[in-house]
């Protein structure tokens, strides 16, 4: 083999004048495959509701005028958009968080943002009640989330408070991340226990994560955040790629290792906590989508655009189960996701080890 | 003079390893750190290599402070390989050695001819060529270190600093390492700077070793200078004869004993009894 083909096996460069890119085909054909899962499964959720249509209605509506048309809008649409956005949001999140803590088990729910949006949005359903109930459902949907992402952010601030020392070390930043993830849980619990029943069983939808009348508010502020950090993330994937190794060959390598790593960390924090402001803490997705998508991609790091769409994959396909098992009943969809993305991971390791030993 | 420290002061949280340390590293020599475990010297390297900031006085590299250059434009000048690295899993050969790129590139420039050239030259320097797709795991402990070395030589720089290239190694891996050393010195006159526990091959492969104890430089100069019989009881503790090596005529250190404990011969008796 020559060193040419030797040095970057898995991507192609392409140089115009001096300037040059890697292309990696195989991550290319996982994300364009990705898409095209995507729409089929927003399509095949967009069907569900009291009124059946067919894909071809749900096609016809969504891009012409027709009487479903109204519907599939207001609705259905908005719902299938934030479980894509959400997935994508948080598999981002992920990938940035493994590749940060060097550890592939990392995700945002070591950033204390999971955990820190619960509490929050657990402690204001439990302690008024009657404010977030039914009655004053403009107060809900407005509410909610703006406490979810305060909440969030809050949790975010104290675990890198207590993870900074003279630095920001991948292996303190879990630690203290599981400690403070494992208070924030009990303090949930507790508020669980102590509220009304009526109130508790409210919460304990929101914090297993749902798409449940999901609209346009739940959306739009998914989207924004990934059209700004989605490029601010793909801007520092050189250094995440140089961030996984030990930290004096980061700065050896010409790398500001604690600013590199606070604003990748930024980022992440950002994205998991207006997911998770949306539609609760969904679980798995962010955990496991880089990894699958690693694997599919066949990558050293979990691929950053790959991972967003294997994340949307996910959870679009995990709404689609939740809405259909019991139908007409429905599941939250985070009790799916970890059920659907489980099994997949431990299939693509096992797949992989026996490829390797073959 | 390559590198500078002027009165450096160096530690960790509270505790101080150097203070007031003077050293000038001089263009195109091979110059190796030795002293007793703890003395400051992968302190002092680090140190030079900007992994730790001073905590007071300067480094200069080529005369401009580098706390002051843009880290990035020193990776440009200035490869640095820690001691025992650590690489993500799964990582190949190829894959470690053009992340020593990493300072040349950026978004609009990721994988040039210049890159390409460089790290095949890297591999082919240091014998890897035939490597480069294996996983760095599954590698012996001397090629991997040939590896980490082929990714600070893909770097292009000509001024390496290298902390303890040869921990782990066997004496012939070791000797396998120092000479590829030796050799990055001949081919285009690169400094280099390395810290090394092994007497006899510090001074068979440097042109200057530096002694250091409790974060002071004790002696400075070519090896037939510093390694003398007097420095080895000054620095070490160590009771030793130096002969001239029969095969490069450098010195030899023969040790005899050390005079770590106050009396050897009650030492033994409680080592005994306990």
């Amino acid at each position: 083999m020559n060193a040419k083909t030797a040095a970057r096996s898995v991507a192609r460069p392409l140089r115009v004048s001096t300037m040059s890119w890697l292309l990696r085909p195989r991550a290319l054909l996982v994300a364009l495959t990705s898409a095209a899962a995507l729409f089929l499964l927003m399509a095949l959720n967009m069907r569900i509701g009291d009124i059946p249509m067919t894909l071809a209605d749900v096609v016809a509506a969504t891009f012409g005028d027709t009487q479903n048309t109204f519907i599939i809008m207001e609705l259905r649409l908005p719902r299938a958009l934030a479980g894509a956005l959400i997935g994508a949001a948080l598999a981002l999140s992920g990938a940035i968080t493994q590749a940060i803590a060097r550890n592939p088990l990392a995700s945002p729910d070591v950033l204390g943002v999971t955990q820190g949006a619960s509490v929050t949005v657990v402690a204001a359903i439990v302690f008024s009640g009657t404010a977030y109930g039914g009655a004053s459902g403009l107060l809900a949907t407005l509410g909610i989330p703006v406490l979810g992402l305060l909440g969030g952010l809050a949790g975010a601030v104290i675990v890198y408070a207590f993870a900074w020392r003279r630095g920001l070390e991948g292996y303190r930043l879990v630690l203290v991340g599981i400690g403070i993830a494992a208070v924030f849980t009990n303090l949930k619990y507790w508020l669980l226990t102590v509220g009304d029943v009526h109130d508790s069983s409210r919460a304990m939808v929101w914090i297993t994560g749902s798409l449940h009348a999901r609209g346009w508010e739940h959306v739009v502020p998914v989207a924004l955040a990934l059209a700004v950090l989605l490029p601010a993330a793909l801007l520092g994937t050189r250094s995440l790629g140089a961030l996984r190794f030990g930290d004096d060959t980061v700065t050896g390598l010409g790398v500001r290792m604690n600013r590199a790593r606070s604003a990748m960390l930024l980022i992440a924090v950002l994205l998991a906590a207006v997911a998770t402001a949306s539609a609760g803490p969904v679980a798995f997705v962010a955990l496991a989508a880089p990894q699958i998508a690693l694997r599919l991609a066949g990558t050293a790091q979990p691929p950053l655009v790959v991972s967003a769409l294997v994340g949307a994959v996910l959870t679009a396909g995990a709404d689609l189960v939740a809405r259909t098992l019991f139908s007409p009943a429905e599941l939250p969809v985070g009790v799916v996701t970890a059920v659907l993305g489980a099994p997949y991971l431990i299939y693509l390791l096992v797949r992989i080890r026996r490829e390797r030993r073959t | 003079m390559r590198l500078q420290a002027i009165d450096v002061k160096l530690g960790y949280g509270d505790r101080t390893i150097v203070n007031g340390l003077d050293l000038g590293i001089e263009a195109g020599t091979v110059t190796t750190i030795i002293g007793p475990n703890g003395c400051g010297k992968s302190t002092l390297l680090r140190a030079l290599g900007r992994l730790l900031k001073p905590m007071g006085g300067q480094v200069l590299l080529d005369g401009k402070r580098i706390d002051q250059t843009a880290t990035k434009e020193v990776a440009k000048i200035l490869g640095i390989l820690p001691q025992a690295p650590t690489a993500p899993e799964g990582l190949t050969v190829a894959d470690l050695v053009a992340r020593g790129r990493h300072p040349h590139q950026s978004w609009y420039r990721q994988w040039s001819s210049d890159d390409e050239s460089a790290v095949a030259e890297a591999l082919d320097m240091t014998g890897l060529l035939d490597l480069a797709e294996r996983p760095l795991d599954e590698l012996s402990g001397g090629q991997r270190q040939r590896a980490w070395i082929s990714m600070a030589l893909a770097q292009g720089t000509d001024l390496l600093l290298l902390d303890e290239p040869t921990t782990f190694l066997d004496l012939a891996h070791q000797v396998e390492v120092l000479e590829l050393v030796r050799r990055l010195h001949g081919q285009a006159g690169r400094t280099i700077v390395m810290v090394l526990h092994d007497l006899n091959l510090a001074a068979r492969y440097a042109d200057r070793l530096v002694a250091m104890r409790d974060g002071r430089v004790v002696a400075a100069g070519a090896p037939h200078e510093v390694l003398t019989e007097e420095l080895l009881l000054q620095v070490f503790d160590l009771d030793a004869k130096v002969i001239p090596d029969p095969v490069a005529g450098t010195p030899l250190v023969v040790p005899i004993g050390t005079r770590h404990l106050p009396d050897r011969g009650t030492a033994a008796k409680e080592t005994v009894s306990t």
